[in-house]
């Protein structure tokens, strides 16, 4: 029997096994080695809450997918094609998603009666042949070829069987026809005091690899060509990382230093650790003894002339509303990032949510207008941090940025960008020309953005106060009086408002008026572009809109609404933006709302729209 | 701290064009006088002081002082004055804070503060009541203290504040008395003088909710049998003709009358160093048996957090020297799309 090689358009593999299988790691490679082969691709990591649940039970399945394609894509897929669990709780978990005609890989070592009873097997599923008339089942005793190829080191039986998940990678690779050297490089770096474990995993890897090549059990090689991606140099990037470095260039840019307040959080806390390493590049990280104390502490160094950054997720959100609001009547500039998660309360910690939009509007006591931003993908962390950044100096006001945690551990591949071209951020703190009479005005306007100067502490004759009672307009002086609150607090909401002056006039994907019109904003982007492309190709009248910017929302936005028959709103909650977009434009959208902790699928979207077109 | 500065301030120089709007007869305006009298002196320039506050009666200083203030939210100055210091260690930053606003909604942030050793100065107004919210009682109101809210008097046993913070790490406490304007001066300038956290405690009268809370430490007739006046290196002697001294018994410091039986060769002599003599001078705190002790409890080096984060960034930048972030974009495995 031959092997063939067959070519495909897109792949979806989902890595999944015990918490202690290393299941994002394998994932991490064989993302790394599918970008520099040049496929486009978009990753979704799904980690389990519990830290250290029991090995092997259901609570401890961690799982890694990925999509990857000669094509530009903008999801990491609905269903897996190729499911590879480790154990039979990550099969368990899992095994429902696979459609008809999928493949299962599995270890079959790890179906041993304990695990098979913690996951809730009454036998054994790669021997009861339950599957066989569904699946492509693969059962392979990956930890006896993982011993046998390492039986010459001096290591305990126990580190080598923690290679396994090399052999399964290696057996990925063989499939999907990618090279060994990049994952053995890095392994090589990786463990660069440990040679036996370097050897170890080096060994699994090819000992996967080589089974696919010398068995004779797999019939098919698949290969996916190169994606026809936009010309430039790429790298694989982060949600979270990419934010990091979002922040670091609009510092760079700025001439401003960075200061982050922050408490650890999932799953908002690697922008905290990334940061913290790049104190070479001057950033001043300081873990805080709470949220409050994180935003506080930004606060002061906003005030200190420092770029100023709180970051967590929605719990730690509620914490900070006081202070917001001190932000937003002080103006002073903030970063506030809401890397969302399941609610309410602790909720679902490790699992994504969009349920965070009406906290981020009103989550403050009294009128506290505050600009938002949410980005769409990983890569677009990088920009809407820069760009939350870039409005909050301008404007002198604190901004919400709202991601997800989708998007915070996904990855894709991005144009590596040159960070001489984006938009500057131009500071110009307060000097002898603001002085009026002999005394600095500190909420004298700037008569285009309604921005007050940035007074640096230690600057000469500029000595002033402000604080969180109601200010006079220009003089900054405590005031009670009824019209110049009710003026003041007009003005607040103007400057934020105004915000709308200066954004790009929309990008609407597809034509311009139509049947209906998806209207979508943070992660669930790319779910709804793929939906909306495959619509437009099956003749529908369906167009997209993408809102990076919800508060202010675009100034065109309103008629470009009413040139659709309906109008639907996908969102990972029970419908936030909806209400908006009705109270807004007093429009009857209709929306699409599931709360389940995962990205919607690009599918559901296109059922749903059939539906709504066929009534 | 930037080099002693050429201009010669006056009082009129750190006082603000505000009106002070405490109730007339209010111990605050004493400390405000203090500190407006007392920064022309410290060398140095006036735009370098920052005065950082919570909510609360005394919370309203800064508006009342010409330097760079921040009157911010409930409990939460010691966070934000973290923040201007950490990001400008080239500013004197202070913070006024109450009994209500450090020790109650905001606790947390004073024990972190001390624990760090941000050096910036605390100054905690004491009148053991919550003023601005007109009368409730506050951590620091002694038990059994009838208010709106305790009508059959409080129930919890109050916190003492120079413990507290002896406990939490301090480097330096000290404690004041409204009414004492000299003092009051001096302990200031030590605060301001002291590299690292300064705690300094000041009793104040708030005569409209808690009268007379001091007075037995204030009053002509009692205070020189109620106040024990601390001297660095000096014997703890106190009394109208100084004939009454601290003496350990045991571990127990005892008072003893000078004469006889005792002179002052029996008696503690006082140590701003020595950990073990603030922690016994902060538990005598508004016991029956003992005097108040009134100056500095306490007073140590140790290096701040702000210097420490000064030098780990300064040593990563040796390292890895003209890097920016485009080198961290551009690392990682690259490739490209023709
Ligand atoms: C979040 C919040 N909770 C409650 C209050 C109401 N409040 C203002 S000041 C205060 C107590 C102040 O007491 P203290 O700190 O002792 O200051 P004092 O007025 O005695 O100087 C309270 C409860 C508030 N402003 N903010
Ligand atoms: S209420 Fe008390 S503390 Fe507040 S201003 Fe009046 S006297 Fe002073
Ligand atoms: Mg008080």
């Amino acid at each position: 029997m031959s092997i063939s090689k067959k070519q495909v358009d897109e792949v979806v593999i989902r890595f999944a096994g015990d918490s202690g299988d290393g299941m994002q790691l394998t994932g991490g490679r064989f993302t790394e080695t599918t970008a520099v082969v040049g496929n486009d691709l978009s990753t979704l990591p799904d980690f389990p809450a519990e830290i250290r649940a029991p090995a092997g039970s259901l609570a401890g399945v961690s799982a890694f997918q990925i999509k990857f394609s000669s094509k530009d894509i903008h999801t990491p897929g609905d269903v897996p094609d190729v499911l590879v669990a480790m154990n039979p709780a990550a099969l368990k978990v899992h095994q429902s998603d696979v459609p008809p005609g999928g493949t299962i890989i599995c270890n079959s070592a790890a179906f041993n009666p304990r695990n098979l009873k913690l996951a809730g097997y009454d036998s054994n599923p790669l021997e009861d042949k339950t599957l066989d008339d569904y699946f492509t089942v693969y059962s392979i005793d990956m930890s006896r070829m993982v011993s046998e190829a390492c039986k010459d080191l001096d290591l305990s039986p126990k580190l080598v069987d923690r290679s396994k998940n090399f052999y399964a990678l290696g057996l990925l690779f063989w499939m999907y026809d990618r090279p060994l050297k990049s994952t053995e490089d890095w392994l090589a770096k990786k463990f660069a005091k440990k040679p036996e474990i370097i050897e170890s995993n080096v060994r699994a890897l090819n000992a996967g690899y080589n089974y696919g090549e010398t068995t004779e059990i797999f019939t098919t090689r698949y290969t996916v060509d190169k994606a026809n991606l936009p010309p430039g140099k790429y790298r694989n990037v982060v949600g979270n990382y990419a934010l990091s470095m979002g922040l670091a260039a609009a510092a760079e840019r700025s001439k401003l230093e960075l200061f982050l307040g922050s408490y650890p959080i999932t799953p908002a806390s690697d922008i905290l650790h990334t940061l913290s390493a790049w104190k070479h590049l001057g950033i001043k990280t300081f873990q805080a003894e709470d949220e409050i104390a994180g935003i506080t502490s930004a606060l002061g160094a906003a005030f200190s002339g420092s770029l100023a950054i709180t970051t967590t997720s929605g719990p730690g959100i509620a914490l900070k509303g006081e202070a917001m609001g001190l932000a937003v009547i002080t103006e002073l500039p903030l970063v506030v990032i809401n890397v969302q998660r399941g609610g309410p309360s602790t909720g679902l910690p490790t699992k994504t949510e969009q349920s965070d939009l009406m906290q981020a509007m009103y989550g403050r006591n009294g009128e506290a207008p505050m600009p938002i931003l949410a980005s769409s993908t990983p890569g677009d962390c990088f920009y809407v941090a820069y760009e939350a950044c870039r409005i909050a100096v301008k404007y002198m006001t604190p901004v919400m940025l709202l991601t997800d945690g989708y998007l915070a551990n996904g990855s894709e591949p991005w144009i590596v960008p040159d960070i001489k071209e984006l938009p500057p951020i131009d500071v110009k703190f307060a000097d002898k020309s603001n002085i009026v009479d002999g005394q600095f005005m500190p909420y004298l306007r700037n008569k285009d953005t309604l921005a007050r100067p940035w007074a640096k502490p230690g600057t000469e004759n500029l000595e002033h106060r402000i604080g969180g009672i109601e200010k006079e307009d220009v003089t900054g002086n405590v005031n009670y009086d009824p019209e110049n609150h009710h003026f003041m607090v007009k003005t607040r909401a103007l400057k934020v408002q105004n915000i709308a002056n200066e954004l790009p006039p929309t990008d609407v994907f597809g034509e311009k008026s139509g049947d209906l019109l998806i209207l979508s904003w943070g992660g669930t982007q790319g779910a709804c572009r793929s939906a909306t492309e495959a619509l437009v190709n099956d003749g529908k009248k369906v167009s997209h809109i993408h809102l990076r910017w919800i508060n202010p929302l675009p100034n065109d936005l309103g008629g470009l609404l009413i040139k659709f028959k309906h109008v639907l709103i996908p969102e990972i909650n029970l419908g936030q933006l909806i209400k908006i977009i009705r109270a807004e434009y007093l429009i009857d959208a209709i929306g699409l709302n599931k709360v389940k902790g995962k990205p919607i699928s690009s599918a559901e979207i296109q059922d749903n729209v059939k539906k709504i077109l066929e009534k | 701290m930037s080099e002693s500065t050429q201009v010669k301030y006056t009082r009129k120089d750190f006082t603000s064009d505000q009106a002070v709007r405490w109730c007339p007869g209010c111990g605050d305006y004493s400390i405000l006088t203090q500190t407006q009298k007392v920064f022309p002196d410290l060398g140095r320039k006036k735009e370098e002081f920052v005065f950082i506050s919570g909510i609360g009666c005394s919370s309203r200083f800064p508006y009342y002082m010409h330097t760079y203030g921040f009157h911010s939210i409930h409990g939460r100055a010691p966070a934000i004055a973290s923040g201007v210091k950490i990001s400008r260690p080239d500013l004197s930053v202070w913070l006024v804070t109450g009994d209500g606003d450090g020790l109650s909604i905001g606790g947390n942030h004073t024990i972190h503060l001390l624990r760090r050793n941000i050096d910036l100065n605390v100054m905690l107004f004491n009148n053991r009541i919550y003023g601005l919210t007109k009368g409730q009682y506050s951590p620091t109101s002694e038990v059994g203290k009838v208010t709106k809210s305790t009508p059959l008097g409080s129930l919890d046993e109050p916190f003492n504040p120079l413990t507290l913070a002896l406990g939490a790490g301090a480097t330096f406490i000290a404690r004041t008395i409204d009414k004492e304007s000299k003092h009051m001066q001096e302990m200031i300038t030590e605060s301001y003088n002291h590299k690292g956290t300064s705690f300094l405690e000041i009793y104040q009268n708030c005569n409209i909710f808690n009268d007379g809370a001091f007075s037995n430490f204030t009053d002509r007739d009692t205070k020189s049998d109620t106040v024990l006046w601390l001297k660095d290196g000096e014997p703890m002697v106190f009394g109208a003709d100084g004939n009454k001294g601290i003496r350990l018994d045991g571990n127990i410091p005892t008072v003893v009358e000078l004469g006889d039986k005792w002179n002052k060769d029996d008696l503690l002599v006082h140590n701003k160093k020595d950990y073990m003599i603030a922690s016994m001078l902060s538990n005598m705190t508004s016991k029956p048996d003992t005097p108040e002790p009134i100056g500095v409890l306490y007073a140590v080096d140790a290096p701040t957090y702000e210097d420490n984060i000064a030098s780990q960034i300064s040593s990563a930048v040796k390292n890895k020297p003209k890097s920016s972030i485009q080198d961290i974009i551009n690392s990682g495995d690259t490739w490209v799309v023709k």
